[in-house]
């Protein structure tokens, strides 16, 4: 039997960093994962991720998934792959299926971070080939280069529909519907606005009544509920579509936790079976830490933290650091994860529902129910103002943690201040130069550059634009508004991209001045 | 005894519904009418329920099922998922072949 100072089980975001953190300091670490290929979720997130520089905002999932694993080999880690860990017993010993064998090892301590799975929902047809898990979805696009299907309609309005309706979108396919039981949208504002003024129409209170189809879905009726979630006769609503994507929640996989006798507990907030375990990940037997999903759905920001004390954790029950170092360590991660932990969208705030923000704004009802905000509602955010010439428009309108907007204007005219989940405000005695690099950081893409005064009669909007074919200068099309609809013609003054923009291009389309307040969005004639 | 345990309660007649040949377990292909069926037959915990009908036990392990066979179970019962206990869990964690578990590889 094989030993090793640390086995970690799953090499997703918090797997790896704990394995980092411990094999810096001196443990021989070994990361088990079932899958082909390591970072579980993180290579599926093309998106740019919230929070501030320390939690890696707005850099791309993927990359981040790359540099931690680059890190991991350098500090000399060992990932093995296609590496099921099926059974977890006394005395820290795991059986490991590699080929055709099990493998048995022993860690003098364990770090679970064997993350979550799917939840599903069940209604008439709901095993038809064609309805699929949003993380299915995204597996096929973003791994494989597989088009899930043609005309989707999305169930779940939280980050993960919200962020995997906008990949949909960008991989061509159009969603018809993005549709919840919940009477408000469960995720980010600014997700739910990016889908939005796309035009994709969101029916919250709404539920799937059946998939149609014989051997694979050919449509979907959905209808409205009531505060009960009963269906409301006569509000049926049909739409013809191949694939039915479902983002439901996650349940934490904590079965090895509690086969190896770990004390659980059934906790709805933190999304199922959990292990009872501290602050730090360590749980009810000694040497056997968790971290990530499987103690509690959270996002990957949080679980690389959550991995990363862990992965300290587990080094000082070996005795490979004293406990100053494990305090002082632990407490600089305790306040970047107290960070990512603040705001509207927080553990401790979910299932509240704000009327302010901590500004004392009143929050958008508009967003909550439809995805985006009104446009009577959009000026008293402290993001937006007017004024003549180019100057950056912040529809950032929810309290969540992030900042990169901040730090990326060269000119210092956005502030956002120590508390990462304030609303940005225009810092107004500094003067826009129309850089845009604003517009390109902004993981929300809730920023606008906006001129006013562009000429004579129209002004020039520049939004950040994520799409293939890239429209090019000169070329006609409708500018529609943050509910999707048309609001104007619309022209393309340029198309901007630069290595600095990380993929976000920045498209100038001018409109009638009149609608400079209103025009979100450039949809191509066809 | 744990209050939800306690058989003595009576929870009422089975009542057929609309709905009662869904399909929960796809793998053991078991139907939302039979898991209900199996709790007015006596099957309160989903240990029970999943020696009487095999639900959880097929290609998945219950990664799709459990949580949806919880629910039904639960509202049958008429208590709240949560205080449900989950069924054992046991190695191998996932479906493996029997050539590949008795298979012991010394390192």
């Amino acid at each position: 039997m094989k030993r090793y100072d640390l086995i970690i089980v799953g090499a997703g975001p918090s797997g790896l960093s704990a394995a980092i953190e411990a094999a810096k300091r001196g443990l021989k670490v070994v990361v088990f994962d079932e899958n082909e290929k390591p970072g579980g979720q993180l290579f599926k997130q093309i998106h740019k991720f919230f929070g501030s520089k320390e939690h890696k905002a707005k850099i791309r999932g993927f990359k981040i998934g790359e540099d931690l694993l680059k890190e991991a080999d350098s500090v000399g880690v060992e990932v093995v792959l296609n590496a099921t860990v099926c059974g977890m017993y006394q005395d820290r010993e795991v059986t490991v299926r590699i080929g055709d064998g099990i493998h048995h090892y022993k860690g003098d301590a364990i770090i679970i971070a064997t993350g979550a799975a799917e939840n599903m929902v069940t209604f008439p047809g709901w095993t038809l080939p064609g309805v699929i898990g949003a993380g299915a979805a995204q597996t096929m696009m973003n791994l494989h280069g597989v088009k899930p299907g043609s005309k989707i309609l999305m169930l779940g309005s939280g980050n993960v529909g919200l962020v995997v309706s906008f990949q949909l979108l960008q991989c061509g396919c159009e969603v018809v519907a993005l549709v919840d039981a919940a009477p408000r949208v469960g995720g980010y504002g600014v997700h739910a606005a990016k889908v939005a003024r796309t035009g994709v129409p969101f029916y919250l209170s709404h539920t799937i009544v059946e998939a149609e189809g014989e051997d694979h879905v050919t449509g979907v009726t959905i209808a409205e509920v009531d505060s009960s979630f009963k269906f409301i006769p006569g509000t049926e609503k049909h739409f013809d579509v191949d694939t039915i994507c479902l983002a439901v929640g996650l349940s934490p996989m904590s079965q090895l936790l509690k086969m190896a006798g770990c004390k659980m507990e059934d906790n709805p907030k933190r999304g199922g079976q959990v292990p009872i375990c501290d602050e730090y990940g360590r749980t009810s037997i000694p040497g056997v830490f968790v971290a990530g999903d499987v103690s509690g759905i959270e996002e990957a920001s949080s679980a690389m933290i959550e991995g990363r004390m862990a992965g300290i954790a587990a080094a000082e029950y070996l005795g490979f650091i004293e406990k100053e170092e494990l305090d002082t360590n632990l407490e600089e991660l305790d306040s970047a994860l107290d960070g990512l932990r603040q705001g509207m969208f927080a553990p401790k705030n979910r299932g509240k529902i704000p009327e302010k923000t901590d500004e004392g704004i009143d929050i958008s009802m508009s967003l909550l129910k439809k995805g985006y905000v009104g446009d009577d509602e959009i000026e008293r955010f402290p993001g937006v103002t007017r004024k003549a010439g180019i100057h950056p428009v912040i529809e950032c309108t929810q309290n969540i943690p992030c900042n990169p907007c901040q730090d990326s204007c060269p000119k210092k005219c956005i502030k956002i201040g120590p508390n990462i989940t304030a609303l940005p405000a225009i810092n107004e005695d500094n003067k826009c130069i129309g850089c845009g690099m604003c517009v390109a950081s902004c993981s929300g893409q809730a920023i606008f550059l906006v001129d006013e005064t562009y000429e004579e009669g129209y002004a020039s909007i520049t939004l950040p634009y994520e799409f293939l074919p890239l429209p090019v200068a000169g070329q006609k099309g409708i500018a529609l508004g943050r509910d999707g609809k048309k609001v104007c013609e619309a022209e393309v003054i340029s198309v901007k991209s630069a290595p600095a923009f990380d993929k976000t291009h920045l498209l100038t389309m001018k409109v009638p001045s009149e609608y400079v307040m209103k025009a979100r969005f450039f949809k191509a004639e066809v | 005894m744990h209050s939800v345990n306690d058989r003595s309660r009576d929870i009422g007649e089975f009542v057929p519904q609309p709905d009662d040949d869904m399909l929960i377990c796809r793998c053991e292909e078991i139907t939302k009418g039979e898991i209900r069926k199996a709790v007015h037959d006596g099957m309160w915990t989903l240990t029970e329920i999943r020696r009487y009908l095999r639900t959880g036990m097929g290609l998945c392990q219950g990664q799709t099922c459990s949580k949806l066979v919880k629910g039904i179970v639960a509202r049958e019962l008429g208590v709240s998922p949560a205080e449900l206990e989950p069924a054992t869990s046991r190695a191998p964690m996932r479906p493996t072949e029997m050539r590949i578990l008795a298979n012991e590889v010394e390192d």
